[in-house]
């Protein structure tokens, strides 16, 4: 009896994936609101403010979505989610589209019946040391004490790369994040290593922030990326699609103060990303104005990433991987035309 | 003729009075008492003015982030998101709904033991629950819609443990009762029931009802989160009401059941007037312990993304202008589910003396 329940159970979970339905765009548009999974509070990328409105990178990435579908973006219903449950929720139709923080790998891309539609931020575990070590590059760490959370894949890669490179380090070992930082904040460490988007958020709760730096190093890779369902490839084409206009919009040098005035531009690549020629909109199933829509009311890549975890907000997470890609960065969107 | 004039009697010594007398006798009786009250207060002297210092006389109480001087509690933080501590997302304009909820609630609760018509109580239980969804979740008489994603903080712990305590209270009883059941298939049903729920923790269900049911729910129908999460709660909680009512059930002489068999009452006569008031009246201290602990247990919530207060403080200090903040948060939430918990086992009390009946 337990035994085929089990199996009952087991047999609906793994069919689940092949059930997502098509037509998302048909279902937001018919409901006037996108259905957008966040997090339960990542600094810079989605949290509440003291209003109780939620901001950050991830946040605005929802919004995008929302001002090219529908032409609005404050039509976005948040549901935050936890790591555990943000795939179920995705695949259980309960979320059109997953704005969290979520690393791209190939067993989540293929096993979860799920897709990503690219990478809004590269992440990668980095390295945040004290200032007077007087330490500009983590290839000068060597003999250096770290504080180490035990036995995370953070502790792995550290010993990775640095038998790499032929260094040995000293660890300070604790049981919680909360410890090590309080390890490294008391001085019994030279360094703490963690994903950089974290390390930023933690480096500016030190009593002195100015007392340490985040070194430029990136020892892995963490490609974050919004995700929707298998099998509509549709919605698939416009979450993909207004990730790369609001780096297109960048690159271009279009902003939401300057949209309206480029909308008189000569530039035919503006001209097209704006809908002022071509049908790019239409093709996606959306108005032509799609792209000025997410830029006026949202803004472009770089405005939302200085805002929420680059330079005009509190954490100052430098760009480094984030740059686009004629400025020595990776994000090099797809042309729009 | 001696006359006895009645001599003013003296005080007693003031070895034996006063507030050296009962620190000696209280304090300092013997060698060991003395070494564990010097003890004590050693520790308390450790313990308490940097407690105090912290707490209070460092504390920044006003102004704002940047100013901060004091080395002690920064409550400016609580100051800054109490709102979003008591009420969660719930929109501003609408904070008079759960206010007005919180009043009724604590008048119904004071007023209730005083109510003697069994039928205004009646009414009341049912009337109260209803009128609490109709302000809180709107929709009706004009009132807007407050859907229940927006609901969160310390509203929703209360909710949440409120739901969990009297939907699961009635379930309990009738599980209790049909576990002492004649009727073989109705007990066997209860048993199982009680027993599978208490061998899993609620975290495990909490899981199920999140993760697990909306994949059975697939295409369109939408089940609230909060719902999913209450039904679990309240299902999880009925077991454990169950065997706290099956124990005063147990301690019930058997001479009392026989006594109502012998006055002719049915099953139910004899339950709800003979039973169940002596078999309750027990098991209060047992059902507000279970009680406290579920309003403890709500906070498991936040692991499916509900915001209860607990989960705010993680929330808030996700807010990149105010990181760094975790430690008066949560300071600020063990004193509110003190206040609570305290509250709770006093009301008991009260309830318990009520009832007595014993001379």
């Amino acid at each position: 009896m337990k035994v085929t329940k089990l199996a009952l159970l087991v047999g609906l979970t793994a069919l689940v994936p092949t059930l997502s339905q098509a037509g998302t765009l048909e279902d937001v548009v018919k409901e006037g609101v996108l259905k957008c999974g966040v997090s339960t509070g990542i600094p810079g990328f989605s949290a509440a403010d003291s209003k109780g409105v939620w901001q950050g990178l991830d946040v605005d990435f929802c919004k995008s979505v929302a001002s090219a579908v529908l032409g609005d973006a404050s039509k976005v219903k948040y549901f935050p989610l936890t790591a555990k449950e943000r795939f179920t929720a995705l695949q259980s139709g309960e979320i059109d589209v997953l704005s969290r923080a979520t690393t791209w790998t190939a067993t989540r891309d293929t096993s979860l019946g799920l897709n990503f539609a690219g990478v809004n931020y590269y992440d990668g575990q980095g390295f945040l040391v004290s200032k007077k070590l007087g330490v500009t590059s983590a290839k000068e760490l060597d003999g250096a004490t770290f504080c180490i959370q035990a036995g995370t894949t953070t502790e792995l890669n550290l010993t990775d790369y640095f038998k790499s490179q032929g260094m040995e380090y000293k660890a300070v070992t604790y049981d919680t994040s909360g410890q090590t930082i309080d390890g490294f904040k008391s001085g019994r460490c030279d360094a703490v290593t963690s994903d950089r988007s974290q390390l930023a958020g933690l480096r500016i709760k030190l009593d002195d922030p100015k007392s340490a730096v985040l070194l430029p190093e990136t020892i892995s890779k963490e490609p974050l990326g919004p995700v929707v369902r298998q099998g509509d490839d549709a919605w698939f084409n416009i979450v993909r699609w207004t990730m790369f206009a609001t780096i297109e919009a960048e690159e271009l040098g279009v902003s939401s103060s300057n949209v309206d005035e480029m909308l008189k531009s000569p530039n035919p690549g503006i001209k097209r990303l704006l809908g002022v020629t071509g049908k790019t909109g239409e093709d996606l199933g959306l108005k032509n104005d799609w792209a000025y829509q997410i830029v006026k009311q949202v803004g472009n890549y770089e405005e939302s990433y200085d805002k929420h975890v680059g330079k005009d907000s509190p954490i100052e997470i430098e760009r480094s991987y984030n740059k686009l890609w004629n400025d020595g960065g990776l994000m090099y969107p797809m042309p729009v035309r | 003729m001696a006359t006895y004039t009645m001599k003013e009697a003296k005080p007693a010594p003031s070895t034996n009075k006063g507030v050296i007398f009962w620190l000696r006798e209280n304090l300092f009786p013997d060698v060991k008492n003395t070494l564990l009250t010097l003890a004590g207060l050693y520790f308390l002297y450790t313990i308490l003015p940097p407690l105090l210092n912290w707490m209070i006389f460092d504390a920044t109480w006003s102004g704002s982030k940047e100013d901060i001087v004091n080395s002690g509690a920064r409550w400016i933080f609580i100051v800054e998101k109490f709102d979003q501590f008591i009420y969660g997302f719930y929109p501003e304009a609408l904070h008079w709904r759960p206010n007005l909820v919180a009043i009724i609630c604590i008048l119904f609760v004071f007023s209730f033991k005083y109510i003697k018509s069994i039928k205004v109580k009646i009414a009341g239980i049912i009337l109260f629950p209803i009128v609490c969804y109709i302000l809180i979740s709107g929709g009706v008489f004009g009132l807007e819609t407050v859907p229940t994603e927006k609901w969160g903080g310390l509203m929703l712990t209360i909710l949440v443990a409120a739901v969990g305590i009297v939907a699961s209270f009635p379930i309990g009883i009738v599980l209790a009762l049909g576990r002492q059941s004649d009727m073989p298939i109705l007990r066997t049903l209860c048993i199982g029931f009680i027993e599978f729920v208490r061998g899993v923790p609620l975290i495990t269900i909490l899981f199920m009802a999140s993760v697990l049911l909306p994949l059975f729910f697939h295409d369109g129908i939408e089940f609230d989160k909060l719902l999913r999460a209450l039904i679990g709660i309240t299902l999880f909680q009925a077991a454990y009401i169950a065997e706290v009512i099956r124990g005063g059930l147990q301690a019930i002489p058997k001479g009392q059941y026989e006594a109502s068999e012998a006055l002719g009452l049915s099953y139910w006569q004899g339950m709800i007037l003979i039973i169940l008031p002596q078999a309750l009246k027990i098991s209060i201290p047992n059902l507000v312990g279970s009680f406290i602990s579920l309003f403890k247990d709500t906070t498991l919530v936040l692991i499916i993304g509900l915001f209860d207060i607990l989960a705010m403080v993680t929330l808030t200090n996700s807010d990149t202008n105010w990181l760094g903040f975790e430690v008066e948060g949560y300071v600020f939430v063990t004193i509110i589910y003190w206040v609570f918990c305290f509250s709770m086992s006093q009301y008991s009390k009260s309830i318990e003396r009520k009832f007595n009946t014993e001379h």
